[in-house]
């Protein structure tokens, strides 16, 4: 007894806090290329490297390299370009308007657009994707009207919400977008379901789930990948590595012993570490856990390692919690800004035409935003305050009809 | 009970290739309490499947897989493991078509047996139903004989909202009335046993009068009807035994009548009592019959205490609790 170790409780901390100097050395990123790109029949353990790689497909030059090239034509890389750019300046506009009162809150993907837009444009909207409040980008690239999302966020006379969600929180089932809860993770086993469902008909569509790098820790995480491991579920699980859950490093989330892709191959589920500011690595590792799950494979887990550049919403500032610079110093970059610099070196692009391109991003944005705003911002219009009471159930029940009336409304 | 359960289940695996159930032990070997038997070897693996212990994730998946448009039925072996799925019923399933505005909703039923009376001390003999029933979005059912289960387990399923459908396991194999030192009767020599062959439906929402009186309505559900039938037959007075079958949507109607004509009520169950669904009940009953009502409401239920193993029946509000309740109420 006298000889035993006196315990001590170890509590994680990130490499660096405001005031810190950031040196990201140490994630110093693979060359692009490095990683073969295996048969979709793989074994789980055959995916040990990529678990705890990264597939990059862009080099420093701009080119699109190895074996993971998903070798897209320019017509689809500049709609992805578009979709991106066009996601940016939503975010941008819409975060504004918060700080002008004309809505309760607003959270911006900037940094991590190529996630949801190469992944809308790597898969039919036919297929079922479960998002988080992250993906917009999805909706973007699907052409999704930008009124549409306005007033919703707005909560105004034209929400497809009826008025009745926070902000941010999309639904849009012909798009193949599921209703966004805000809760973290329950969606993640959901998504499972579906595509349980999907195979149970004998259907050809698969499902996609996105969960952040904090809420791994959920049960639902885990219980998802159990589940898809079980019944071979034909979905993707997209595990979004954005660095941060609002001021909590990913450390938090158990990855400073191993990466979140990696919890993957415990599961037996072959699982990818991509470069999720790489649009053509993620359209690639989408397509390559598509392909696996319309075989009947199974489920992929992809994990996309990228950083949120903004806060985590109009609610938080960045600056209390993290290092200022980390964004700028990023060691993947800008996904917009590596994706224009590969269409430029491909000869499908130019500077004149990306300002042409950014110009008329912004404009399209600002003309919904005039529309929508007509239609009213948070209080100038909202739907009928009857909406309160319908599709609590498919019909309504003598509870609620006389709660209604006591309302007076 | 058990039998008549299983012929709805068969009834609508049959009708409807879009049911289908799994759960923890409800495939190959039919459920714990064999509500499942036969279903998976007659209808096919992919109908009648064993699920992962993970009820959060086994509601999670029924739930993706009513928004693909799938009508799953899964069993939760015992109430008192619903917990870690509490979430995804409560955040999820309940509000998915009113946070949607009805672009999605999932049409589950969560079939779980509940309540004491088996020995199973405090994690096999909870009566979580009031956990559910103050949830907006969430239907609540409790059968109380054979035929209504069917009935209503058949209207659960083809509902498009979510059920929370609990079985009174102490039902299970005969109408317990709660005289635990005396044999319980098998269902074959009571009336509601007689279970008709094939779709039926007994809809949601609607109480039955198990027996008509003049002197008190006694309200209750599952297994404590059996038990205020008991109840009145040993104080000898003439109550009206109001089967509540659905908690949500509640079948008020029934009940104003009821009290309205008696002037005396008398609520009954096994869930613990502070904050139970009897507290809903006593309030609607002031709120709507107080000028009919001749005496105080009375709340018979579960002590505000674990269910514990030794105290079975001191715990169990049986037939001589509730006795005394009508006695007191009639006295008032």
């Amino acid at each position: 007894m006298t000889n035993a170790t006196k315990l001590s409780l170890h509590v994680p901390a990130p490499k660096a806090r405001p005031g810190d100097p950031v040196d990201f050395s140490p994630l110093t990123p693979p060359p692009a290329g490095a990683l073969g790109r295996p048969d979709i029949a793989v074994h789980a353990e055959d995916t040990r490297d990529h678990a705890r790689g990264l597939i990059r497909v862009l080099n420093d030059e701009g080119e699109a390299v190895g074996a993971w090239n998903p070798r897209l034509n320019a017509e689809v890389l500049r709609e992805g370009l578009r979709a991106m750019m066009l996601t940016r300046a939503f975010d941008d506009r819409m975060f504004r308007m918060q700080r002008q009162g004309k809505t309760s809150f607003y959270m911006k993907c900037t940094g991590e657009e190529a996630v949801a837009c190469a992944a809308a444009l790597a898969l039919p909207r036919d297929d079922m994707c479960f998002p988080t409040y992250r993906q917009q980008g999805m909706l973007i690239a699907r052409a999704y009207p930008l009124v549409r999302m306005m007033n919703h966020i707005y909560s105004n006379a034209a929400d497809p919400n009826r008025g009745r969600q926070m902000p941010v929180h999309y639904t849009a089932k012909a798009y193949g977008f599921f209703s966004i809860s805000g809760n973290l993770a329950t969606q993640f086993p959901q998504a499972v379901g579906w595509a349980m469902a999907s195979a149970y008909k004998g259907d050809t569509r698969i499902a996609t789930a996105y969960i952040g790098d904090g809420s791994t820790s959920e049960g639902d995480f885990h219980q998802a990948l159990t589940f898809a491991s079980v019944y071979r579920a034909p979905v993707i699980l997209n595990i979004v590595n954005n660095q941060w859950a609002i001021s909590s490093f990913q450390g938090f989330a158990g990855a400073g012993e191993s990466t979140f892709a990696a919890r993957g191959l415990g599961y037996g589920l072959p699982s990818l570490r991509v470069d999720g500011n790489d649009f053509l690595a993620v359209f690639a590792a989408t397509q390559w856990a598509a392909e696996r799950a319309r075989a009947n494979l199974g489920a992929t887990v992809i994990e996309h390692y990228t950083y949120r550049a903004a806060p985590h919403s109009t609610s938080d500032d960045p600056t209390r919690y993290r290092p200022a610079e980390e964004a700028e110093k990023w060691p993947l970059g800008d996904p917009i800004e590596r994706l224009k610099k590969h269409l430029i070196a491909r000869g499908e692009w130019s500077e004149a035409k990306h300002k042409a391109l950014d110009k008329q991003v912004v404009e399209e944005v600002r003309a919904a935003g005039k529309e929508s705003e007509a239609i009213g911002t948070l209080g100038q219009s909202r739907p009928s305050v009857k909406e309160m009471f319908e599709d609590v159930y498919k019909d309504q029940p003598w509870h609620l009809r006389r709660q209604r009336q006591e309302l007076g409304v | 009970m058990v039998q008549a359960l299983n012929s709805a289940l068969d009834v609508m695996l049959a009708r409807d290739p879009d049911v289908l159930i799994f759960g923890e032990d409800v495939g190959y070997f039919g459920g714990v309490f064999r509500v499942t038997d036969g279903l998976q070897k007659k209808h096919g693996l992919t109908r009648c499947f064993d699920a992962p212990i993970a009820e959060g994730g086994i509601v999670a998946a029924a739930i993706g897989m009513g928004a693909y448009g799938l009508r799953p039925v899964v069993e939760i072996q015992f109430a008192d493991y619903i917990y870690p799925a509490y979430d995804q019923l409560v955040s999820e399933a309940a509000r998915l078509r009113y946070r949607s505005a009805g672009d999605f909703f999932a049409p589950l039923t969560v079939r779980t047996p509940y309540g004491g009376g088996i020995f199973g001390g405090q994690t096999h003999s909870q009566s979580p139903e009031a956990l559910f029933t103050h949830v907006a979005g969430l239907k609540t059912v409790v059968p109380s004989n054979p035929h209504d289960a069917k009935g209503l387990l058949i209207a659960a399923i083809e509902d498009d909202d979510p059920v929370m459908f609990f079985e009174p396991k102490r039902l299970y194999n005969g109408p317990f009335d709660g005289w635990h030192d005396k044999p319980v009767e098998p269902w074959s020599k009571h009336p509601a046993s007689d279970v008709p062959e094939g779709h039926y439906v007994v809809p949601l929402g609607k109480a039955a009068i198990a027996r008509a009186g003049a002197d008190v309505t006694i309200l209750a559900y599952g297994t404590m009807v059996h038990v205020a039938l008991a109840a009145a037959a040993h104080a000898e007075v003439d109550a009206e035994v109001i089967d509540l079958r659905t908690l949500v949507p509640l079948d008020l109607e029934s009940i104003v009548a009821s009290v309205e004509k008696t002037g005396r009520c008398v609520i009954v169950h096994e869930a613990t009592r502070t904050s139970g669904f009897g507290a809903e009940l006593a309030a609607l009953v002031q709120e709507h019959c107080f000028y009919a009502l001749e005496a105080p409401i009375a709340r018979v239920a579960g002590w505000d205490t674990p269910y514990p193993h030794a105290f079975e029946w001191e715990y169990f509000p049986g037939p001589k609790r509730v006795a005394d309740a009508l006695r007191a109420v009639m006295a008032a």
